[in-house]
């Protein structure tokens, strides 16, 4: 029953999404604005209808209703319920659903804006979300179908299908084989749909863009409008981002946070085009420059979007996040090739009506540094995505499968990264229009001297590696620049009398973009120590003691005290060791590396004891590659200088994207509702028009 | 006790040895009838480190938890006491099961490819990147004592030019102070 | 790729043909056919049923045979990818091993059992416990798997006295009567 209503109401949001794109492209054509409107509810209409069909899978979820294909493959009855309901996203089937749900929630934000000034932008938007949403709704109801029923035929086939095979009578299993255990930590609860936020949202701003290109308007108002969007999207692929480096640090065991998998490679492709746009749309905005590259940056990330997606989704890739092998292949190839085509098509029609005088006075101008920012973002772009496509490439051509791993990436990607960081750290220094070398270097002494500074302790105290010396030198640069952005402004404000706190609250708050940035900015800076520090710094050993042996790295040594083996109500069989860890000789933290293994799916999982501390981490891990007994158990230990620092930086890096994405009165927008205030005093707008 | 602590100076001088073997100065007389060395799990890592699991996706050895992984973990232990050289071993995982061990494609036939086009591009683009440059470039008239032919000949040192930085920093600053407030 | 090839701002209006353009959408053909084609392979798998499995596939067995897939022209030969850390190729190990007794003394048939990355001594314990009489041999370099496609093991393939692939299997067999039942009809063709 419940399956049915799930699945009708799918099928009806499919219909509504291709009703609203016929109206909307009728209307935009004929010039009748009422069939745009029709069109503009049929897609407010699809977010509630498609709610309700999340809603009745998670209810079908979280009831065990193992006779449902998607419910019997990730779900078990011993799943505590709050897993249950993240097993929505667990599987194919239930992420393409809830990707859709996310797509339809947005659209439904953006079709309550008020359109007023942009009228003939609406159907556009109405087009490309739509056409998109029907894509994904038609994998769910045509290939992936999530409510699909189990069957046992006459040969004794267990099959899924919405309705009765012929001869088949339905079948239900004692229990489902249970979420994979990867899954069932929080931060992978968190990281899929943040990463899916974050990919959807940017469909907003490339929406906007192809009704810009479609209708001719190619001002910088699609920039205006969307923004917010595009952080937005930016920090939900971030946040997902981080959050996949942490759960790979937690849960899968190796010490480390990224491993160059082509999955993750595939999600950085569009962080990578989305980043270089977020930074060349202030051009555009202040010097109403660099249009077609604004324009190609938004279709390049569209176009990243859904092809990492297909990547994973395909089988085409494999790799531990990819999903199995699936038949919505040729259907992602086919949408591909077509939404490909037709936006390369759209923006080499408008490429002459996109064309700005584009003038660079300096090269050191701020217009002038961020195009070169650009091309470092493209750069390391080119590599990263050569990396994931050469694998299968080598396959087609020499029939061999090769891996692209952490070597080829490191030392492709390791120098535009440091070329980043230093753009990064002038660029804001560097004035729009003009700027001198004189200029800057005036502004830059000061940062550089402690820099070097920084870099002659460092020396002192110990570090010898004369990379990591490069590197932190770097970043010491680079963060005092940002941080003495932060001085300078507080101290002109404070020349107006406001004390400390005031003035760099209201320095942030007036212009929340400006230090927003350069919040995220700092973020990147102490992500990038962190970074450097495992890169360079970072140690293991392993070795196989007897309970009360020990074990050391470095500073650190570690006990084995003891062995714990139990079943936990959850289903898992949890062999959990514990571990003294000691620092120089004094005792700092008891650890508890553990192995579980799922019963029901039959897979061991590592769960590493870790201790951390704002310098360096000690992470356990209860090897299980020999036999663990209460008599001596292998233990890898590594030692990880500064990871912290990546977290910190993450969370930093967070707050300054919300600094800058937080609603600020744009003044333009402003007098806008000033002046209809005004309007609507004197003749009130009829609800049906405003819209 | 007494053995135990004989064996820590035998395992120092197992890892000595071991360090010079690999060093390559000598091709070591295996053929001793010295017992074989013990390889610690510490050795077997570091060269699993540089191979790949042939059936996970994208696991590297060292940290891969499964059965088969713990066999060619042994695998490399044995072909370690045999003094194998890291070389020898990531070819011997070559030759049985296949390129995809390595961490990064051999440097040899098309997988050159794998190195060549990533740089090529990032050329063609910088070529690129130069031709804009060239016609977007149009220095601001020296007029004012400023500018890029301030910078370069660096004769001319009016010092308006340079202590003007703050100063349009922090008129802009004031500028929007007061466009805001 | 297609990433860099469409920074080309370079309006050239002018000209009739746009390089830019050119590069831009050849890089996108290129891209799409380099995918399509992937996908195509990735779909079908390496070899399809029906299409003749490459003749210059060889194995060298344990014992130090060698077999080469052209050279096995009018023989039904069975393909069966293991490896000793595999839990579920036990599952079927003896039951092949009671199939190949059957079939090994009308002599058109062949059994070839296909190491997947293995590591020889675990190969050989594994073969001993399952007293398996077949030929054996390590898929060197796992070209046999690769050109296969092959996605885990257990999977048999059975290819007819024309080198034609005719049967495929992934996962363990359930019982004795489908290896049967699968050699008889490619044995019938």
């Amino acid at each position: 029953m419940l399956a049915h209503i799930g699945y009708g109401a799918l099928l009806l949001t499919f219909l509504l999404a291709l009703y609203a794109v016929a109206a909307a492209v009728y209307g935009a054509l004929k010039g009748r604005p009422e069939w745009v409107e029709s069109a503009r509810r049929a897609v407010v209409l699809t977010w509630p209808m498609l709610t309700l069909s999340v809603l009745s899978l998670v209810a079908l979820l979280v009831t065990n209703q193992f006779q449902i294909e998607y419910v019997a493959s990730v779900t078990s009855r011993a799943m505590p319920l709050y897993l249950k309901i993240t097993a929505l996203w667990g599987g194919q089937a239930g992420s393409l659903l809830f990707w859709s749900w996310l797509m339809s929630a947005f659209t439904f934000a953006v079709m309550l804006r008020s359109w007023q000034r942009d009228r003939e932008f609406l159907p556009w938007v109405i087009v490309v979300t739509m056409v998109t949403l029907a894509f994904f709704l038609s994998l769910n109801l045509f290939v992936e179908n999530p409510f699909a029923r189990l069957w046992m035929t006459p040969d004794g086939r267990v099959i899924g299908a919405m309705f009765r095979p012929h001869g088949a009578v339905p079948f239900t299993p004692r229990d489902g084989n249970g979420l994979n255990p990867l899954l069932r930590h929080p931060g992978m609860i968190a990281h899929p749909p943040l990463l899916y936020a974050g990919f959807v949202a940017f469909v907003i701003p490339y929406a906007f863009a192809m009704a810009a290109l479609i209708t001719g308007r190619t001002d910088a108002r699609w920039i205006h409008i969307t923004r917010r969007w595009s952080l937005a999207a930016w920090l939900f692929l971030s946040l997902g981002l981080i959050l996949g480096m942490r759960w790979s640090y937690d849960v899968l065991g190796w010490g480390g946070y990224w491993g160059w998998d082509p999955v993750e490679v595939a999600a950085l492709l569009p962080w990578l085009s989305g980043t270089a746009f977020l930074h060349s749309v202030m051009i555009q905005e202040k010097e109403g420059l660099l249009k077609h590259w604004n324009m190609v940056l938004i279709i390049l990330t569209y176009a990243l979007v859904i092809f990492g997606t297909f990547l994973t989704r395909s089988g085409v890739l494999s790799s531990v996040h990819a999903f199995a092998q699936s038949a919505i292949g040729p259907l992602f190839f086919g949408f591909i090739g077509i939404t490909f085509s037709i936006s390369l098509f759209l923006l080499m029609r408008r490429w002459d009506d996109l064309k700005s005088d584009m003038r660079i006075e300096s090269l050191l101008s701020r217009e002038a540094l961020f195009t070169f920012n650009n091309m470092v973002f493209m750069g390391i772009l080119v590599v990263s995505f050569w990396g994931v496509i050469f694998p299968i490439l080598s396959e087609l051509v020499t029939g061999q499968k090769v891996t692209v791993g952490p070597p080829f990436y490191e030392k492709a990607t390791g120098p535009l990264f440091a070329l980043m960081l230093i753009l990064m750290g002038i660029a804001p220094l560097s004035a729009w229009g003009f700027a001198s070398a004189k200029r800057l270097g005036r502004l830059i002494w000061i940062p550089a001297a402690l820099a070097v500074a920084t870099v002659v302790v460092l020396v002192i105290l110990g570090v010898r590696s004369v990379w990591a010396l490069v590197g932190f030198g770097l970043v010491a640069f680079v963060a005092y620049i940002t941080l003495g952005e932060f001085i300078r402004g507080v101290r002109a404000r404070m020349r107006r009398g406001e004390p400390v706190h005031v003035a760099l609250a209201r320095l942030i708050a007036r212009n929340r973009r400006r230090y927003g940035g350069y919040i995220v900015h700092l973020g990147v800076i102490m992500m990038a120590v962190g970074i450097i520090g495992t890169h360079f710094f970072a140690s293991e050993t392993q070795a196989t003691i007897p309970q009360g042996g020990s074990i050391s790295l470095g500073h650190y040594t570690m006990t084995y005290d003891g062995l714990q083996e139990f079943y936990a109500n959850d289903g898992r069989h949890v062999a959990r060791a514990i571990v003294s860890v000691y620092k120089d000789g004094k005792k700092v933290a008891t650890v508890y590396p553990r192995r579980d293994f799922y019963l029901d799916s039959q897979q061991p999982m590592t769960i590493p004891g870790v201790r951390s501390t704002w310098l360096d981490d000690f992470y356990v891990i209860l090897v299980d590659w020999q036999p663990i007994s209460v008599q001596g158990a292998t233990f890898k230990v590594y030692h990880q200088p500064l990871v912290n620092w990546i977290w910190m930086g993450g969370i930093v890096f967070i707050i300054g994207t919300l600094v800058a994405v937080w609603p600020e009165p744009d003044p333009e927008e402003a007098a806008a509702k000033r002046k209809k205030k005004r309007a609507t005093r004197q003749r009130p707008v009829p609800r049906s028009a405003r819209a | 006790m007494k053995t135990r602590w004989l064996w820590h100076v035998l395992g120092l001088l197992v890892v000595l040895v071991l360090a010079w073997g690999a060093w390559g100065v000598a091709p070591a007389h295996a053929a001793d009838p010295t017992p074989t060395p013990v390889i610690t799990d510490d050795q077997v890592n570091a060269v699993a480190h540089t191979l790949y699991c042939p059936v996970c996706e994208n696991t590297p050895l060292d940290v891969c938890g499964t059965q088969a992984c713990a066999q060619w973990r042994e695998l490399i232990r044995q072909q370690l006491q045999q003094g194998w050289t890291v070389e020898q071993i990531q070819q011997y995982f070559v030759d049985n099961y296949g390129a995809r061990v390595l961490a990064a494609p051999p440097r040899e036939g098309f997988w050159w490819l794998a190195y060549v086009v990533p740089p090529a591009v990032i050329l063609a683009g910088l070529y690129i990147l130069y031709r804009t440059m060239k016609q977007w470039y149009r220095p601001r008239q020296a007029t004012a004592g400023e500018g890029e032919a301030a910078d370069a000949a660096a004769a001319s040192p009016s010092e308006n030019a340079a202590s003007s930085a703050d100063d349009d920093y922090l008129r802009r600053l004031e500028e929007e102070l007061r466009r805001r407030t | 790729m297609n990433a860099t090839e469409t920074q080309t701002p370079e309006p050239t209006p002018k000209k009739r043909i746009s390089w830019g353009a050119v590069a831009v959408w050849g890089g996108l053909i290129a891209l799409l056919v380099i995918v399509g084609l992937m996908l195509n392979r990735t779909q079908r798998g390496g070899v399809a049923i029906g299409d003749t499995v490459p003749a210059d596939l060889e194995v060298t067995s344990f014992d130090g045979t060698t077999y080469r897939m052209g050279d096995l022209r009018g023989k039904v030969v069975l393909l069966n990818f293991w490896a000793s850390w595999c839990t579920t190729c036990k599952d079927e190990a003896v039951a092949l091993e009671q199939a190949w007794r059957m079939f090994q003394p009308q002599g058109d048939v062949l059994f070839l059992g296909l190491d997947y990355v293995d590591t020889e001594p675990d190969a050989l314990v594994y073969l001993a416990r399952y007293d398996i009489t077949y030929p054996n041999g390590p898929d060197k370099g796992t070209r046999w798997a690769q050109t296969f496609r092959i996605s885990g093991v257990p999977e048999t393939y059975i290819v007819d006295k024309e080198g034609r692939l005719v049967y495929k299997k992934i996962g363990p067999f359930q019982s004795l009567n489908e290896i049967v039942a699968a050699i008889q009809q490619a044995l019938e063709k």
